[in-house]
């Protein structure tokens, strides 16, 4: 098995794996979960896989970190993907910040941080906690 | 000190309002803050039309920031493409802030007026940065920074109705899905390429179209900017974000912000990719076209049936990104006139329609098309209004929005499509529809009885409403300006980019010793 093409080509990227999965995992909890802190949650965990995704990018195999030394065959890894990081990474905090922010005023507002009860409010009807279940999500707009 | 200014203005454009927005917060009174806007707001105007005629007059403008050259240095790239998208990006900013003084009032708390305008400045910094940047990393960076306000913006209708927050959220939600597509299509570039300037990347790319990872990179840029601009099966966050947002940001938004995604999303295609690159052509015809016919008729049909003006507006949005996708799916020179015409004329239009809403929200507090009753009787001025932009929206002669069909049909023609130019003759019909429902509600239905009297709208609001009206109307009439830029832009975009990315004009020479 040491040859293996196919060994050999899912090894060789496990780095790109790692961060398919991270995303696929942070963006079904998007979709997945009710609550809106959760959300945020998998929203943040889809943006740290880009992350991850530019700074194994960077990397320059056998090279060191990209700081000037005075030798002329240095080989270096490129960090211009580490700084762009730097500026997402404020813009992830920034969007969570907002984000929960948001949560926080719908909380007040609404008594609930569950999307299907947010719903359920909306469209005029009884909040009774855990009893809807999915048949209530689909009136959004109507019954008023 | 004058041509230090004007060697100055691509910076210029997005550093002004980027100050005033702390500027502004710190006024801590609305009107003071708001005053600050509007100054803001009509400096980045005059700025925008400076830079526009410098380009027409003199091509391109590559602006290095710090003096550091391009590809290396971060760079403002002006043409006439985004010249125009600039103007009318700040012209919107500039009419919607007096309009903005009385709304704000009456929709938003005292001690949230100050941060109101703080957050609105920071939009109008995002939208104007990623009009101009030159860099593709920087357009996520403004993306986001408009995006971000933008949220807020929407979420500060709460007063109103709490709806607003959970609009905000998921439009928070499902902008930073776009937004980080876009990051990771972004990734597989720089993967491929090693650079992030556009002009350098269009170079760059064109041996590289059979790459697996550039045409997944395309796939992903894509999808995040067409979520960014709510094409129409991702749609899903606009019509409750345009809904519930304060009067003044829907104005805002829906002049502007979807109109800068589309710009982006032509500056990728056309100059970053190319037209002969070989996933574009098969894009346009196989997921744009269809998509943007679908989108004609499903969103007008669904605004048929709203019962709220606002939503209305928004399911007719939709519709609206519909025609300008489909202008430059055809890929011809006729349609991507058609479709930067229609970026200026819809910004009018959707302008118009918005700021009647508003003004029916100031004198009546709601916007149900029931509340619209009798008002033809009442507020002659803002309904007759409503009557221009709602022919524009149909795209009846002497209006802009039959200059924006008159192009989109001779491109269909030009082809041969016999069927398209049909089916946006067809889904004009349907705007019939939903506009009458709104003429007829206010002109035909009496007032209900025992209502109170309702006044016309402040001046303060029918001076910038009947400003974009008269401009629906004074460009329906005479084309002339916007359909010669729109052919500009788009025979550079069809048979210049690789030539015009070759010749980056440097500037240096006209303040020398002042970068560093």
């Amino acid at each position: 098995m040491e040859d293996s093409p196919i060994l050999e080509f899912v090894l060789g990227r496990y780095n790109y794996w790692l961060v398919i999965v991270l995303m696929m995992v942070g963006l079904y909890v998007v979709v997945a979960r009710g609550n809106l802190v959760k959300k945020l949650v998998g929203l943040n965990l889809f943006q740290v896989s880009v992350f991850l995704f530019y700074i194994s990018v960077g990397k320059v195999t056998g090279g060191t970190a990209p700081i000037y030394v005075d030798d002329p065959n240095a080989l270096y890894s490129n960090p211009l993907p580490h700084v762009l990081i730097l500026t997402a990474i404020v813009v992830g905090v920034a969007t969570l910040a907002v984000g929960l922010s948001l949560v926080i005023r719908i909380q007040r507002a609404y008594g609930t941080i569950e999307e299907d009860d947010i719903q359920a409010a909306d469209a005029g009807r009884d909040v009774s906690p855990r009893a809807g279940g999915e048949s209530g999500t689909s009136a959004s707009g109507g019954a008023a | 000190m004058m041509d230090f200014i004007m060697y100055h203005l691509p910076a210029l454009q997005v550093v002004v309002p980027m100050l005033a927005a702390p500027i502004c917060l710190l006024m801590m009174r609305g009107n003071l803050a708001g005053l600050v806007a509007l100054v803001t707001g009509i400096l980045c105007f005059i700025m925008s039309l400076l830079l526009l005629q410098q380009v027409i007059v003199s091509g391109p403008i590559s602006y290095q920031l710090g003096g550091w050259a391009p590809p290396f240095g971060i760079e403002y790239r002006v043409d006439a493409m985004n010249a125009f998208v600039l103007v009318i990006v700040a012209a919107t900013s500039a009419l919607v802030l007096p309009f903005a003084r009385r709304s704000i009032r009456a929709e938003i708390e005292p001690s949230k007026q100050a941060l109101f305008y703080t957050v609105f400045t920071l939009c109008l910094t995002g939208l104007l940065g990623v009009t101009i940047a030159g860099d593709a990393f920087n357009v996520f960076v403004f993306l986001e920074i408009s995006s971000l306000s933008t949220y807020v913006l929407v979420a500060m209708g709460a007063r109103r109705d709490r709806r607003a927050l959970t609009a905000g959220y998921t439009y928070l939600v499902m902008g930073t899905i776009g937004a980080t597509f876009y990051v990771i299509g972004l990734g597989l570039l720089y993967q491929a390429t090693g650079t992030l300037n556009m002009e350098d990347l269009a170079v760059r790319l064109q041996p590289l179209g059979e790459l697996t990872s550039v045409r997944a990179g395309f796939a992903f840029i894509m999808v995040g900017l067409a979520l960014k601009l709510a094409m129409f099966p991702i749609h899903a966050w606009l019509p409750n974000a345009y809904t519930y947002a304060p009067s003044v940001v829907s104005i805002f938004l829906a002049a502007t912000s979807t109109k800068v995604a589309v710009y982006v999303l032509l500056r990728f295609m056309f100059t970053v990719f190319g037209y002969d690159f070989p996933v574009v052509e098969l894009s346009l015809s196989t997921v744009f076209l269809p998509l943007a016919l679908v989108a004609m008729f499903v969103a007008s049909a669904v605004a048929v049936f709203q019962t709220d003006f606002k939503r209305l507006l928004a399911y007719s949005s939709v519709a609206q990104i519909g025609y300008m996708v489909l202008g430059f799916s055809m890929a011809s020179v006729t349609g991507l006139t058609a479709t930067m015409v229609h970026l200026f004329n819809h910004a009018a239009m959707k302008g118009v329609m918005f700021m009647v809403a508003g003004a029916v929200v100031y004198r009546v507090g709601s916007t149900a098309v029931t509340s619209f009753a009798g008002l033809g009787r009442q507020m002659p001025w803002t309904m007759a209004a409503m009557v221009v932009g709602g022919l524009s929206l149909i795209g009846v002669p002497l209006t802009v929005g039959f200059i924006s069909k008159w192009y989109l049909i001779l491109g269909a023609l030009e082809t041969g499509d016999w069927i398209i130019a049909f089916m946006i003759v067809a889904s004009s019909l349907i705007a019939v529809i939903y506009v009458w429902r709104m003429v007829e509600m206010a002109y035909l239905t009496p007032a209900p009885e025992g209502s109170k009297p309702v006044r016309e709208a402040p001046l303060s609001m029918l001076l910038p409403m009947w400003t974009l009206a008269l401009v629906c109307v004074y460009f329906g009439i005479n084309a002339e300006l916007t359909a010669s830029i729109g052919q500009t832009v788009a025979e550079t975009l069809l048979n210049g980019s690789v030539d015009a990315a070759t010749s980056i004009i440097p500037l240096d020479g006209v303040v020398e010793g002042v970068a560093p």
